[in-house]
């Protein structure tokens, strides 16, 4: 069956999204979060694996101290409470990749709590409230061998690998979402980009999404403008890169707009998001008789961090991003649009790090923002994929600085660094690029343009100094663009005034 | 019978300690013993001859090089319901039938680095659901003193084993009763330890906060001296207790009641508040004991634990809970039986598990794991689970209340005497009532050890008293009991068991 979809622009006009987003990030703990399992990724299957995460019988949990502190440190980033006292709790249901046929989770107790954090979509920023982050384990890995799909249905049968059983997860969700309809597939992707940035930078997880250390579902639902009704909400889950999550959320409204278009029901659902076309097909069929039976875990003790150790782990935890945005542009003395462009180009790190290495605010950015940009965008690639470090940048604009090249030369000197023939110095070395302030050299050469263009000399003498830009042009071609523009300069008005 | 076999643990560890015979001689005697008799009382699962006489040798060499521990060498049967690398473990259950665990429990292991010869696994009800052990898939074990009648359960077997003089020591576990009702009525000592106090790593959970592992003896000092070996916080159980052991054996040496405050629970006698129910032969004996007791210079006096009557209640809410999810693990995926469902050519996952688990598991599990399922059912949670839990606060502050009266609680630990075997299989009600004095314990993680006062006058069968003690004071009840028991055996002239018949076809 396909779905009928309306136009994202057209549905928009007619209903307001509703989403909520789920992320599980897997922690990169050493070993798994109720035993000594190495977590090693792409190991051989069931090579990581013990009587505990393989739930044989007589088998117990022990909690691993080192995710609870990653657990502590992600609810803090987020701005979240921490629990005094929380427990965990088993999520029951069968299936054949979950060992113990029960998931052991967090359920009213989670580790921390109503928290907020903002990312910023075109110079814009939106906050997105927390609603909790906890602590879970993973699930086994199912492979279904046979049939087209490489689902269950139809597969000949099925290979299960636990060695992904137990690994430690965390989940965070995220409080509804409501953003002005156009911004909302942007603002998803935003959010979970975000989380990457800020998860990444504590150093917890690897957030690899290709991986699967960093998973989203997203949740949506439509309500008619101005209608307060929330309507049926649907689950895309593992939507497996930032741009999934924007087409998924766009996919979504189209569909949803579609059903309620016909005067049908949005069935309450899982959905599978494809990566090909990034539409979502029926899952699991979901609903609020899903029975989990959650209970607390007994045969672990609950977890009651003190505030002492809280405080500690706060004081560990890098700026908050928005804080050293508003700091770094103080103290780099940018105006907004100058921030916002270096943060839209994904820049921000590279030109701190590059100032951090020497180089002014402004050529900082005139360099990744310039130059630099025009390159990546030419190889369609990210500004931090180029082949030239912040350490180098700002080498060749202390070149710059010390009157050693120009601005022109530099760019042969980025051509240098980024084909790999060494360090700034060097290309400049090899290449021969260094200008010429020499004044008998250049003296030759201002001689040499003056005789060339008489009518060029006359008017300078004339005092008609504009002139004087034609004669340095000469002067620059003689010394093929080596040489120093304002000895030229100096030189010229000497021998004509 | 050899004699040997008949010697307590403690008088073996001695007469291997002086040379008077080896461990490799108690355990061949042992091992006869079991050939001899276990086919009229089936105590056993699984027998490891090799793997005993192995362990004993072992003991042997090790004794002649130096220093081994007390009880090393002094044979153990270990309850199907611990894991043990090279032995079956069933659980008494059709569904884990052939599986061979890949690890020791923690106390498994400990029993073989002490030295101990385990001869093998004895008979439980399926999964530790009973109170009499006609529930194991395996057949029922029966009791020494009459064979028409139950042993208790679960761990029928264990406390059949070493009543019969098949093994000095067993190993059992206690969620609701099943160490201390089995001993009552085989005339065998049981202890459940405070909860925390042994390792469950290992131990096939029926309900996590409930289980605990124990010792089965026939004398206080032997159960004392196996306690010492077991317990001990472990790394790998998150609910042990990282505290020192009680000086249990120092406490059973001792065994002086003078002074001593003990109090008589009001609820857990042939009371109106008990609803009755204990038989008068149970009552008498009990009060003779109390007598005992008192003349000896105990001071005891009743106290009142006004919700211990809802102590079943409650219990068979929170134990069919965590059992209902504890068992979902057999699911014919990694380990144990697996079927296909009848009339099915290309069975899903799913239609597996679910052929699987009607096929394995028996009618008493099955209903377990109903009834919890629906307790923990989202609705039903606040009213069923909910409120168990908050009972079990209650409970837990009674003893607390009682605990600062007296330094012992004592009852009679079951309210009957063996039955004959089949008379209450069609009645799941009237089996569980038989725990109504061990379950309060095992809610509120207390202590408690039953040992024998006797015979009831009117089955000749039997009689079980039990102490109860605040959490981690597990040394009280080895001393009032060590106390107790050298009373009557003074009257008796003996040990109670000297009393049992002896087996057919015994040697």
């Amino acid at each position: 069956m396909s779905d009928t979809l309306v136009p994202f622009d057209e549905a928009i006009t007619r209903y307001d999204p509703v989403m909520g987003l789920e992320v599980h990030i897997e922690l990169n703990t050493a070993t798994k979060m109720f035993c000594g399992c190495p977590t090693e990724f792409g190991a051989e299957p069931n090579t990581q694996t013990c009587p505990v995460c393989l739930a044989l019988p007589g088998a117990l949990p022990v909690v691993n101290a080192k995710a609870v502190e990653s657990a502590i440190r992600i609810g803090l980033a987020l701005n979240c409470d921490i629990a005094e006292y929380c427990r965990f709790a088993r999520k029951n249901y069968f299936y054949p990749d979950m060992p113990k046929n029960f998931q052991t989770s967090q359920y009213d107790e989670p580790i921390a709590f109503d928290g907020w954090t903002e990312v910023e979509v075109e110079g814009e920023t939106f906050r997105i409230d927390i609603e909790r982050a906890h602590m879970e384990e993973d699930t086994g890995k199912s492979l279904h061998v046979g049939g087209s799909t490489g689902r269950i249905h139809g597969a000949e049968y099925s290979l299960v690998d636990y060695n992904r059983a137990g690994i430690p997860l965390i989940e965070i969700v995220t409080r509804t979402i409501e953003v002005p309809a156009e911004k909302a597939p942007a603002v998803a992707r935003a959010y979970v980009s975000h989380l990457r940035d800020l998860i990444g930078g504590l150093g917890v997880s690897d957030v690899r999404m290709d991986q699967g250390s960093l998973r989203a579902d997203v949740n949506l639902s439509l309500k008619p403008k101005g209608s307060d009704t929330l309507g049926t909400r649907s689950e895309t889950k593992n939507v497996n890169s930032f741009r999934s999550v924007e087409r998924a959320v766009r996919y979504e409204v189209s569909r949803h707009a579609g059903v309620l278009d016909a005067g049908e029901k949005v069935v309450q659902e899982t959905r599978h998001f494809h990566e090909s076309d990034g539409s979502t097909s029926s899952g699991r069929e979901k609903s609020d008789a899903d029975d989990y039976r959650y209970f607390p875990e007994p045969d672990l003790a609950p977890v009651s961090p003190s505030r002492a150790w809280v405080e500690e782990l706060r004081a560990t935890l890098p700026e908050p991003p928005a804080q050293r945005r508003a700091r770094l542009q103080t103290e780099w003395d940018f105006s907004d649009l100058d921030m916002r462009d270096t943060i839209g180009a994904g820049a921000l790190d590279l030109v701190a790090a590059t100032i951090e290495a020497g180089a002014s605010p402004q050529s900082a950015r005139k360099w990744w923002l310039g130059e630099l940009a025009r390159r990546a965008n030419e190889d369609g690639v990210d500004l931090d994929a180029l082949a030239i470090t912040p350490g180098q940048v700002a080498g060749i604009q202390s070149l710059i600085d010390a009157g050693r090249i120009n601005d022109k030369l530099a760019r042969q000197v980025f051509d240098g660094v980024l084909a790999g023939e060494g360090t700034p110095e060097e290309v400049v070395t090899a290449r021969g690029l260094e200008v010429v302030s020499d004044d008998g050299a250049l003296g030759a050469a201002v001689d040499q343009a003056i005789a060339d263009d008489p009518d060029a000399a006359q008017k300078i003498r004339d005092g008609k100094h504009q002139a004087v830009g034609a004669l340095i042009g000469s002067v620059m071609k003689q010394m093929r663009g080596q040489a120093d523009a304002g000895r030229v300069r100096e030189l010229i008005l000497e021998r004509l005034s | 019978m050899s004699e040997l076999t008949r010697l307590s643990a403690d008088q073996a560890a001695q007469a291997i300690a002086a040379g008077e015979t080896s461990s490799v001689e108690l355990t061949q005697a042992l091992l006869d013993r079991i050939e001899a008799v276990d086919g009229a009382i089936n105590a056993f699962l699984h027998v490891d001859a090799d793997g005993a006489l192995a362990a004993a040798k072992a003991s042997d060499e090790q004794r002649a090089s130096g220093a081994t521990s007390y009880l090393s060498g002094v044979p153990i049967a270990v309850k199907d319901v611990f894991t043990t690398v090279g032995q079956p473990t069933t659980c008494g259950s059709k569904i884990l039938e052939g599986w061979i665990p890949p690890y020791d429990a923690t106390v498994v292991a400990k029993l073989r680095a002490a030295g101990l010869p385990i001869l093998g696994k004895t008979n439980m009800d399926e999964f530790a659901m009973g109170s009499s052990t006609e529930h194991s898939a395996y057949g029922p074990t029966r009791n020494p003193w009459d064979t028409d009648r139950i042993p208790g359960g679960s761990g029928g077997g264990s406390a059949a084993a070493v009543a019969a003089f098949e093994a000095p020591l067993a190993l059992g576990t206690d969620t609701g009763g099943s160490i201390r009702q089995p001993g009552a009525v085989t005339g065998t000592v049981g202890v459940k330890p405070t909860y925390g106090g042994v390792s469950r790593y290992g131990l096939v959970a029926m309900a996590s906060s409930l289980d605990q592992a124990g010792p089965v003896t026939r004398t206080v000092l032997d159960a004392a001296l196996l306690h010492e070996v077991i317990a001990g916080h472990d790394p790998m159980d998150s609910t042990s207790i990282d505290a020192p052991v009680p000086a249990v054996v120092a406490a059973a040496r001792r065994a002086d009641v003078k002074g001593l405050r003990i109090g008589l629970v009001r609820e857990l006698q042939g009371s109106v508040e008990s609803g009755g129910g204990f038989q008068a032969g149970v009552q008498a004996r009990f009060d003779d004991a109390v007598g005992l007791l008192t003349d000896a210079g105990a001071e005891v006096v009743e106290v009142s634990c006004p919700s211990f009557v809802h102590g079943i209640a409650a219990y068979y809410l929170v134990m069919p809970s965590e059992a209902s999810s504890n068992l979902a693990r057999f699911d014919a995926m990694r380990y144990g039986l697996r079927v296909g469902p009848e009339g099915v050519d290309d069975p899903s996952a799913e239609q597996v598990m679910a052929a699987s688990r009607d096929a394995g598991f028996g009618d008493e599990v099955k209903r377990r794991i109903i009834l919890g399922t629906y307790a923990l059912s989202s609705g039903y949670y606040d009213a069923y689970y909910g409120s168990a839990q908050k009972v079990r606060t209650l409970i837990a502050r009674d003893f607390a209340a009682a605990f600062e009266q007296v330094d012992l609680l004592v009852s009679p630990t079951s309210p009957v005497t063996a039955w004959p075997l089949g008379e209450k299989s069609d009645d799941p009600l009237a089996m569980y009532l038989a725990d109504v004095a061990t379950i309060p314990a095992n809610l509120a993680g207390v202590p408690g050890l039953s040992l024998p006062v006797g015979l009831a006058d009117e089955d000749q069968m039997p009689v079980g008293l039990q102490f109860l003690a605040p959490a981690m004071a597990d040394d009280r009840l080895y001393n009032a009991a060590a106390a107790l028991e050298g009373l009557l055996e003074d009257r008796w002239g003996g040990r109670l068991l000297d009393q049992a018949p002896v087996l057919e076809g015994a040697r």
